[in-house]
């Protein structure tokens, strides 16, 4: 373990914020939907870090459901993506706005 | 300079760099192919992490049935460029700004508290906590319940998405 636990968090840190720039900029609900696997990805990297740094394999556990979790969602999502494509003939998320009142 | 300070550096600047070029890219493929690159480099630094099992999970479900599920969907439905896509003004600047500032919060955070302080690694029991064996263990004593739930979440999923997909019956 030559690397401190720092460097390893920070790295979780970037590519978390780096996910809520692509959510907050993209217009594309299928580059948003990329960005939101991205910030799940980093939060699981911090798990996995402070799991391995301490010998607890509970963390490693909790990134397993995390990840059934996120398939799940992947595959009802686009489900979504797809069903709304259809009525619209856009995945704009600016245009898709019938749930605004 | 150990190998493992070596990897981590490799590693960390693929899945940074990736994960930069995919939310400036304006075509959804190749975002979709950097995330790819992505979750591959993460699975690297899993391996530095003595996770081995999930290591290998990442690229099965991750790097695979997922980004395939995703890359399946963009070609599917073609969606517009992000140029031509407009969103509301000043918008991208405010974004930005409140992700670096967040950002610098989360650094000052983690290197003000210095977690390797407190935390003594112990390579051992690290070892012993990524193997396959350990977490099966676990997810077959103590977290029965949740490992059930997790599949009918996943049988719900299937069906949901199923439900949702297909077009409608007149």
């Amino acid at each position: 373990m030559a690397v401190p636990i720092e460097y390893y968090l920070l790295l979780s840190a970037f590519m978390f914020i780096v996910g809520v720039a692509g959510v907050l900029t993209k217009r594309n609900a299928i580059i948003v939907f990329m960005s939101v696997e991205l910030m799940l990805n980093s939060a699981n990297l911090s798990l996995i870090t402070f799991s391995s740094f301490m010998g607890n394999p509970v963390g490693q556990l909790f990134v397993f459901f995390v990840m059934t979790v996120a398939a799940a969602e992947a595959a009802v999502g686009l489900a979504i993506i797809i069903a709304l494509f259809r009525n619209k003939q856009t995945v704009n998320i600016d245009e898709i706005n019938i749930l605004k009142w | 300079m150990t190998l493992e300070i070596i990897l981590f550096v490799f590693f960390a600047g693929i899945a940074a760099v990736t994960a930069v070029l995919m939310i400036t890219r304006n075509n959804a493929v190749i975002s979709a192919l950097f995330l790819v690159v992505n979750f591959a480099s993460l699975a690297g630094l899993y391996l530095l992490l003595n996770a081995q099992f999930l290591a290998v999970t990442q690229v099965i479900v991750y790097a695979g049935a997922i980004m395939v599920l995703f890359l399946f969907v963009i070609m599917l439905l073609k969606p517009e460029r992000e140029k031509s896509l407009t969103g509301i003004p000043g918008m991208k600047i405010f974004a930005f700004a409140i992700a670096f500032m967040v950002f610098v919060q989360l650094g000052y955070l983690i290197f003000f508290t210095a977690p390797s302080s407190t935390i003594t690694p112990d390579v051992e029991a690290s070892i012993n906590a990524g193997t396959i064996e350990t977490i099966g263990r676990e997810l077959f004593t103590n977290y029965i319940l949740p490992f059930e739930a997790a599949g009918f979440l996943l049988l719900a999923a299937t069906i949901g998405s199923l439900i949702l997909a297909k077009k409608k019956i007149e």
